[in-house]
């Protein structure tokens, strides 16, 4: 089961303001009444996309400038909430594959690496430049590179990210999804259960 | 020998910790492994994809919780998404030999009602779920945790997830409870003291003589919340309080092999002089009954305190929180909270779904009413819950006083089932998150708080404070 090698991402972003975006609003519970992940993407942020008759907001993400981006950036506390995996999913199935954002909750960082989508952490300074770079330009090509810890776009421009350690390397050395590794123990799970008196 | 000295969760951890993995991460046992309708079946879709199995069955509990409608139950459900949810689980419980708490069963409720009540959970295991309030578990000593769809899959296919250990923040809590003053006024507390993402990286540790005076049912209430602060995990340390709580229960080490079982998980509490990561020092006498007003449950006051004003922020990140806040909340900057009207008050979920719950409200709402045009619903956590409110006639108590009283579920704590608010109704409600939609309008508005609170939200037919509404007297 050999996965892909994710060293870096690159698109253009799109930009959803915010603090403690939580996975409630990324995918409103009622679309989880399903029993597969398929077409969450079409619910992605709904409720703060679309009015009760079904009419659109302005969110970002419906504002044509953006259409196609597949990085996200937000603010701080992203993802918070319920551990419902079906955010990432909604989130990848809409077509992003990466966020940037001040801060993540913690299962919801676990789940996108998971699916091989990396969180990036950078300071609000630096996701305000880099917002504001895309507001002048929604064109503008940005990538993610992980193993320099770096978000670089324009004319040799860059901002400093933080992915920890664990994330980077199971995304740059494709073992993001931990299945195959967790496989091989069955003996040692055997050994640990027996001496946690299972 | 304080070189020694290890902190509960450092003790758990290193006794489940199977392996490092490559890239750093500790391949780590689940003990006990829960799960329900809404974040297993696409799990079992991925195992049945890479043809493997349920590797320990026998160490995976199944109930049915989220979808499940809190008045009419007769199946199928009116609702077919629902139905199709509820006979996956079913299915993907007799595939694999998954012992699942159904509805038929008596035993069926919310999941982190269910396993203390059955003696699943037990001190010194590690426990996951596919849903962020499996900390509730902590409560006995158990290092509990919310997981995503594709770790639920993880932990059926080998009994383990890759997973980084935490930093371990310990909070004492010390003092004299007030009056008026519950579990749920502690964790509110916190969660404001600390913030949202303030656990972010963190177990929770809770401590000192209010946590140790707690019930187990209290402890549950405060661990529950730990995620709301950003802390995936919270846990107290086992006592004898655990233990005899757990005694006699159907899945609780039987009387030959207790006492040997209470001696290993008294091994698991902290050592006295173990280092923890942080230390957070709180006093109960500074503390009053709680709500929220906002969006994120570390928006909260105290009940004799008003909305903010985005104006007195201290940055601008904080001010446009609170003014997205008071905008989707329909209140005023400086509001008091004391007088908000409400139109729905609810009492239940895994934060406040169990007796004691329902006894405090009960002792109080008797010879109440709920005020005209407030909505009040009364959803037990469990069916044992129900079963034991009903035996002490708490049922028609709520019912005498206008409360509907309903059957277990997670009712209106998240909108998967028929429960849920309308248009941009208020509701007081004793669950755990006040966001955006949560309750299944998408401009309904949750104020979070106990359920003797909404008890009072719900006679007075506004935010009201507790003690004056039922003449609550120290002595």
């Amino acid at each position: 089961m050999a996965l892909e090698k994710i060293t870096q991402i690159s698109g253009q972003g799109v930009y959803v303001p915010g603090s403690d975006i939580d996975t409630d609003r990324i995918i409103p519970a009622r679309f989880m009444k399903c029993v597969t992940f398929d077409g969450l993407g079409e619910y992605l942020f709904y409720d703060v996309r679309f009015n009760e008759d079904g009419s659109k907001k302005n969110h970002p993400l419906d504002d044509p400038r953006f259409a196609g981006a597949n990085i996200l950036l937000s603010g701080e506390n992203f993802g918070c909430g319920s551990s419902r995996e079906h955010a990432p999913q909604a989130l990848n199935r809409f077509g992003i594959n990466a966020v940037i954002a001040q801060s993540f909750a913690e299962i919801f960082f676990g789940n996108c690496t998971t699916l091989g989508m990396p969180c990036a952490i950078a300071s609000a300074d630096d996701i305000q430049t880099l917002a504001t770079a895309i507001e002048a330009d929604p064109s503008l090509e940005i990538t993610i590179d992980i193993a320099n810890s770096q978000v670089t776009y324009g004319q040799d421009q860059s901002i400093p990210v933080t992915i920890p350690h664990t994330a980077s390397d199971a995304l740059i050395n494709g073992r993001w999804d931990p299945i195959a590794e967790l496989l091989e123990s069955e003996t040692e799970v055997v050994t640990t259960m027996a001496a946690a008196g299972y | 020998m304080s070189q020694t000295a290890q902190s509960l969760y450092e003790k758990v951890w290193n006794a489940h910790a199977v392996k490092t993995l490559s890239n750093g991460q500790t391949q780590l046992l689940i003990g006990t492994h829960l799960i329900h309708e809404v974040t297993s079946p696409q799990a079992f879709g991925m195992l049945r994809d890479l043809n493997l199995t349920v590797k320990y069955p026998q160490r995976t509990f199944a109930t049915v919780d989220h979808i499940v409608p809190t008045d009419n139950q007769q199946m199928p459900f009116a609702d077919p998404l629902a139905e199709a949810m509820i006979k996956e689980l079913d299915s993907n419980a007799k595939e694999f030999g998954i012992t699942y708490f159904d509805l038929p069963s008596g035993k069926q409720g919310v999941v982190h009602v269910v396993g203390p009540e059955e003696g699943i959970t037990q001190p010194g295991t590690t426990i996951a779920c596919g849903d962020s309030h499996t900390a509730t578990h902590g409560a006995f000593g158990a290092i509990a945790f919310g997981i995503g769809t594709t770790q639920v899959r993880d932990v059926l296919a080998t009994q383990t997830m890759a997973m980084e250990k935490m930093k371990v923040r310990r909070i004492n809590v010390n003092g004299e409870l007030p009056i008026g003053v519950y579990a749920k006024d502690v964790i509110l507390h916190i969660i404001k003291l600390l913030g949202a993402k303030g656990g972010i990286g963190y177990a929770y540790e809770y401590g000192g003589a209010v946590i140790d005076a707690f019930s187990m049912e209290e402890r549950m209430t405060v661990c529950n919340m730990s995620i709301e602060g950003g802390a995936r995990c919270g846990y107290i340390n086992p006592d004898e309080k655990t233990f005899a709580y757990l005694k006699g229960r159907p899945y609780s080490p039987q009387d030959d092999v207790w006492d040997t079982a209470v001696e290993r998980w008294k091994s698991f509490a902290s050592d006295a002089d173990c280092q923890y990561d942080d230390v957070i020092d709180i006093q109960v006498e500074d503390i009053a009954p709680s709500v929220t007003w906002g969006i994120s449950p570390d928006q909260g006051v105290f009940i004799n305190e008003s909305v903010p004003d985005p104006a007195q922020a201290n940055s601008e990140s904080e001010k446009v929180s609170i003014e997205d806040a008071l905008e989707y909340m329909k209140l005023e900057a400086g509001t008091p909270v004391k007088g908000i009207p409400v139109d729905v008050a609810f009492i239940g979920s895994c934060t406040n779904g169990r007796l004691s719950d329902f006894q405090e409200a009960a002792r109080f709402l008797k010879g109440h009413h709920v005020a005209e045009g407030v909505k009040a619903i009364a959803v037990p956590g469990s069916q044992i819950v129900a079963k034991q409110c009903e035996d002490e006639g708490l049922d028609r108590i709520f019912e005498e006083a206008g409360f509907q009283w309903r059957n277990a579920g997670c009712s209106m704590c998240l909108a998967m089932n028929p429960d849920k608010l309308e248009g941009d109704q208020l509701c007081a409600s004793s669950s755990n998150r006040n966001f955006k939609g949560r309750q299944g309008s998408i401009t309904g508005r949750t104020i979070l708080m106990s359920p003797v609170m909404v008890a009072a939200a719900a006679v007075a037919g506004e935010i009201a404070d507790a003690r004056e509404v039922f003449s609550m007297n120290a002595n």
